[in-house]
């Protein structure tokens, strides 16, 4: 009925499949049990997260992100894994910092907002090792979207006529009912989700307090979650604001009660960025020896996350970060 | 060049400017650093019933201090609404959002805008840059795309490196051609130089006005495509003392965007 004219093609990489019945079939045999899902995020990472995989990371960058798992995927060393870079910044950092990955979708990575860029990060794109598809926030996110209603693809209205398009893996279409050009932007299903939420039950009942980005949607998406969560609460304070509770237990594989958890993010109504620390990481970056040292000391030799968290400064300075959060409660 | 002056600096006269472009009672999405002092000038002037939104999910906040990151806890204070980059982005795809406001790194005469990369190799960018993250969505989307960019022959290219996020594409008729939405484009330009705008017919971009002391070539001298001129152009008005006060008093009292006051 409607033809496509003057189609361009894009020629980016589409890193993992939009196949819904291979994604149907894996969500039938994932676990319904009520389990408790309480671990370490060592054991969470060393279970969850294997070399090769494809990885999401929740929350902005810099505001509620799991950086605890994400120094982890570092300590393990893990290689070779794919990455959404859907509103990536710290947390790009930190995975660019360990050389975690090798391919990309990228919609907003090595920049940190007001901050400048990541030199480090930087440095490694720009080496040639790490293969790049081009994406945008709406439409990475959109791919989060068409994976959580178990579709192949959603159409969208952005991303048309510019290099964004040549060097994605989306395709123009045809709307088949006003004829209109289109994007298609593929289901994108990440075998890995990690995501710091405000609290949750021991069986991965989750809930968050402010804006969620794109969490929603990359919950579902996931094959598995790995849930970090301030603070554990007991399944009746959950079903006390059921309409806050917006991961069920069952997309969850693992909760690790991480308090502080998004340092040196910002955690919206519970504290502040450390902006003193995210530039010390930075400075150090633009040295490479430098910055080895640095991450010897913050990450490789540290055991887990509290190590690092008593390095800057433990309790007394995340009460200083708890008094300049603008939103806190009291 | 801009004349040294005594009264305000080239900052604040680019966030007056700037603020003065944002109609009472519409609706934008705002990016942090000068689009969003620019706002919150706007809502404390001249559109007191600006509706701001950030790519992240806040909906109208009360807005008591500038935030680093468009998801950060100062974009959050006093919102009607938390929700989701999906419900925002969402909005500006249906047609409910009039205005979004971006920084650049290099731009072109069709108001089309890099903030990928810089090199010719995709693969191998001499300079890898953020990439889209919601400019590409809300230029494409949105009613009015309004730029703040220092003006210079780096950034004011004739072809740019990567195109991240559309102007007018190649001209009149390529985004509707492109499939991007009707009626949608790039608005007006704020330089250190000038005030610019867009020609109806031919889509290129075109002098509204020289800031005070700017001349038109000082424009020539900074801009590596041939720029439009309204004749004879205008001067932008300065920055009135009402609104440097509330700028220096209650948009940035700690002078991240317009510098510290001396």
């Amino acid at each position: 009925m409607f033809q496509l004219t003057n189609t361009i093609t894009s020629q980016g990489e589409l890193f993992s499949s939009p196949d819904v019945d291979a994604a149907r079939a894996f969500f039938a045999q994932k676990s319904r049990a009520m389990t408790d899902k309480r671990m370490s995020v060592t054991e969470a990472v060393s279970q969850f997260v294997q070399d090769g995989d494809y990885l999401a990371s929740g929350g902005f960058g810099g505001v509620r992100i799991a950086t605890a798992v994400l120094h982890e995927i570092v300590r393990q060393r893990r290689t070779r894994l794919g990455l959404s870079g859907h509103t990536a910044t710290h947390d790009f950092q930190i995975l660019a910092a360990g050389k975690c990955f090798d391919r990309c979708d990228i919609a907003y990575v090595v920049g940190l907002e007001r901050r400048g860029l990541s030199p480090n990060a930087r440095r490694y794109l720009e080496s040639g090792t790490v293969k790049m598809t081009e994406w945008s926030n709406a439409t990475l996110g959109w791919r989060y979207k068409a994976a959580a209603m178990g579709v192949p693809f959603l159409p969208a209205r952005s991303v048309l006529g510019t290099d964004v398009f040549r060097y994605s893996a989306a395709k123009e279409i045809v709307c088949p009912f006003t004829g209109q050009k289109l994007l298609a932007v593929p289901a994108l299903f990440p075998d890995v989700g990690v995501i710091h939420v405000h609290r949750a039950d021991q069986y991965g009942n989750a809930q968050v307090d402010g804006i969620s980005i794109a969490d929603y949607d990359m919950a579902r998406a996931c094959k598995r979650v790995i849930i970090t969560t301030e603070r554990i609460v007991s399944t009746d304070e959950i079903r006390r604001n059921p309409c806050l509770t917006f991961i069920p237990y069952w997309l969850a594989d693992a909760v690790c009660e991480v308090r502080y958890g998004s340092y040196p993010g910002n955690m919206p109504y519970e504290y502040y960025s450390d902006e003193e620390h995210v530039a010390e990481w930075l400075e150090a970056e633009k040295d490479a020896n430098e910055f080895q040292i640095f991450l010897d000391k913050y990450i490789y030799g540290t055991r887990d996350f509290q190590e690092y968290l008593a390095l800057k400064g433990g309790e007394s300075r995340m009460r200083t970060l708890c008094e300049l959060e603008p939103l806190k409660r009291c | 060049m801009t004349h040294l002056n005594t009264r305000y600096n080239l900052m604040e006269l680019m966030v007056c400017v700037a603020a003065r472009q944002m109609e009472d009672g519409k609706t934008a999405v705002i990016g942090t650093g000068m689009p969003l002092a620019a706002a919150m000038l706007a809502q404390k002037t001249t559109a007191p019933h600006l509706i701001v939104m950030f790519e992240a999910g806040s909906v109208a906040p009360t807005l008591v201090k500038l935030p680093i990151s468009v998801a950060d806890s100062y974009t959050q204070t006093g919102a009607i609404m938390h929700s989701s980059m999906d419900e925002i982005m969402e909005a500006c795809q249906r047609g409910m959002v009039d205005y979004t406001f971006l920084g650049g790194a290099q731009i072109d005469m069709y108001g089309n805008i890099n903030t990928s990369m810089i090199g010719t190799d995709y693969q191998h960018p001499k300079v890898r840059l953020p990439g889209s993250g919601g400019a590409n969505d809300l230029a494409s989307l949105c009613w009015k795309t309004l730029v703040i960019t220092p003006h210079d022959k780096r950034r004011f290219v004739s072809k740019l490196d990567f195109l991240t996020t559309p102007g007018y594409l190649t001209g009149p008729g390529a985004r509707e051609a492109a499939g991007l939405p009707p009626g949608s484009g790039p608005y007006k330009v704020i330089t250190t130089l000038a005030l610019i705008g867009y020609d109806s017919q031919t889509k290129r971009m075109g002098v509204e006005s020289l800031h005070p002391g700017v001349t038109k070539q000082d424009i020539v001298d900074n801009t590596s495509f041939e720029m439009l001129f309204v004749e004879p152009p205008p001067v932008t008005p300065e920055p009135t003392d009402e609104e440097l006060r509330v700028l220096r008093e209650d948009v940035d009292p700690q002078g991240l965007i317009i510098g510290k006051q001396s």
